[in-house]
């Protein structure tokens, strides 16, 4: 069976990275949201400009590991004078890896309003914002849920990636943990408890937000 | 309807837990037993060691020749010489600090050649042989750093290691106001290092006299301020191997083969 001592002898360790973790995600969460509308409104604006920009950098994120994306800005940033630490370099690094997939998620959404929708609210004098604002989004919202929250689970999940470049988190304070007292399994699988702590309730709250929007309508 | 749902997934990830500490626990008495590795490797055809491949002078593949090679590599080839006669009857495969010790239980490797450290700790989990080499560890620092020694280290002195490796444990214990922040192999903390991330790296001089050669702006700093002995790591309760390596090791050592080797590549010490 699981050895609790394991869990009780470290568990200043593991709270001080499911701190972190925590911590981590959570400004993750709001960075890459904030970042994702924006690009997903870039993605679908009339400017050209604007759209190919949008797609560029969806297309760039999207398509390289997470990894690499930490690398560039841990490894990469101080030779050009940045200097970051390694939560700093996972957080911003989860954020823009995030952000991508946020975007797609919320351009899906909008694109899958009824163009009509559009055309009435243009032609009953609405601005092209307005019409978005109170005619497109608040639909799009309700399709957007589900997706978003698989987004931001596996946000939570990927910020173990943060333990590569000594981020002080779950993962990183897990392979410290492990080293010392030459355990590996039981030691993850409380590593992996402190996770389900955090996605758990999460998927619950998603969820709970489905419910809600969908009588809402 | 969604929140019962809801409640027996998190149910089933429980069951699934339970389920894989209890293959967890099996596997560590499997482990245990004590196994006549001599047999299996000559039933086999071939030696399989574990290695590093990312530490240089000791066990280090070329990126550009995709050839791995040092010191460590030139005595799994000497034991594989002595087991079947011949020096190319030899696997390698790459081990790192954190997983060696697992692969060896596994079963995957029949040795572990890859500059370990003999421990108490690590004595409870794995048979050593003899000491095969002896290494220190040591500071590595820029060229022109404050750092002199392990007593400049002071609070909040950021010193970069690697996971899985006893390096962390006997800085923590020789300066423990140290921030130590570990990474996951030599390359990674090297280049954490280069970068700036902090002022020291700490690890054995062997590895460190590597890391030197490789970029002559970093230097080593001070004494060695730990004894690393290092011992060949075989399954934990095989004492017939353990004696056969352990008699491989003094032949090598009687016969001059082992300082033929060890020149080719510590030149520092």
């Amino acid at each position: 069976m699981l050895d609790f001592t394991i869990l009780t002898n470290n568990l200043d360790t593991y709270l001080q990275g499911f701190g972190n973790t925590l911590k981590a995600s959570l400004l993750a969460l709001i960075f890459s949201f904030i970042l994702g509308v924006i690009i997903a409104v870039m993605r679908i604006s009339p400017m050209k400009v604007l759209k190919a920009a949008g797609t560029a950098f969806v297309e760039f994120v999207r398509n390289i590991p997470l990894i690499l994306i930490l690398f560039i800005f841990y490894y990469g940033l101080p030779s050009l004078g940045m200097e970051l630490s390694g939560f700093q370099a996972g957080t911003i690094a989860l954020s823009i890896y995030t952000a991508a997939f946020i975007a797609e998620a919320i351009r899906a959404g909008i694109l899958s309003v009824d163009k009509g929708q559009m055309e009435a609210g243009r032609s009953s004098g609405l601005t092209y914002i307005q019409t978005m604002r109170y005619i497109i989004l608040p639909q799009a919202i309700k399709i957007v849920i589900p997706p978003l929250g698989n987004q931001f689970i596996n946000l939570v999940k990927n910020s173990s990636i943060l333990g590569v470049v000594a981020g002080l988190d779950l993962m990183y304070f897990g392979d410290s943990i492990s080293s010392a007292t030459y355990v590996v399994f039981d030691v993850y699988i409380f590593v992996a408890v402190f996770y389900l702590i955090l996605t758990i309730p999460l998927s619950l709250f998603v969820g709970y937000l489905e419910r809600r929007l969908a009588v809402s309508g | 309807m969604k929140t019962k749902k809801n409640w027996l997934i998190a149910l089933i990830f429980v069951l699934i837990i339970s389920m894989l500490s209890a293959c967890g626990s099996s596997e560590k008495t499997g482990g245990k037993e004590s196994k006549d590795t001599l047999s299996a490797i000559k039933k086999r055809g071939k030696l399989v060691v574990g290695v590093k491949y990312d530490t240089n002078l000791f066990g280090y593949k070329d990126p550009s020749s995709g050839k791995v090679e040092g010191f460590d590599i030139d005595i799994a080839k000497a034991l594989a010489k002595k087991i079947f006669g011949d020096e190319k009857k030899l696997e390698l495969k790459e081990v790192t600090s954190k997983t060696r010790v697992q692969m060896l239980k596994n079963g995957d490797i029949d040795a572990i050649i890859a500059t370990m450290t003999i421990t108490p700790e690590r004595k409870k989990e794995v048979n050593f042989s003899d000491v095969y080499f002896k290494a220190g560890q040591s500071l590595l620092v820029k060229k022109g750093s404050t750092i002199k020694g392990i007593d400049d280290i002071k609070k909040g002195t950021k010193v970069l290691a690697v996971k899985g490796s006893t390096s962390v444990q006997n800085i923590k214990e020789k300066a423990p106001e140290a921030q130590v922040l570990e990474f996951e192999n030599y390359a990674e903390a090297f280049t954490a290092l280069k970068a700036g991330k902090g002022e020291a790296l700490t690890t054995d001089n062997s590895i460190l006299y590597g890391m030197a050669d490789q970029d002559p702006n970093y230097t080593l700093v001070g004494e060695p301020f730990t004894d690393e002995p290092y011992g060949i790591a075989l399954n934990k309760g095989d004492d017939k191997f353990t004696k056969y390596v352990n008699d491989f090791i003094k032949e090598i050592q009687d016969s001059g083969e082992y300082d033929k080797i060890k020149s080719k590549w510590i030149k520092e010490q």
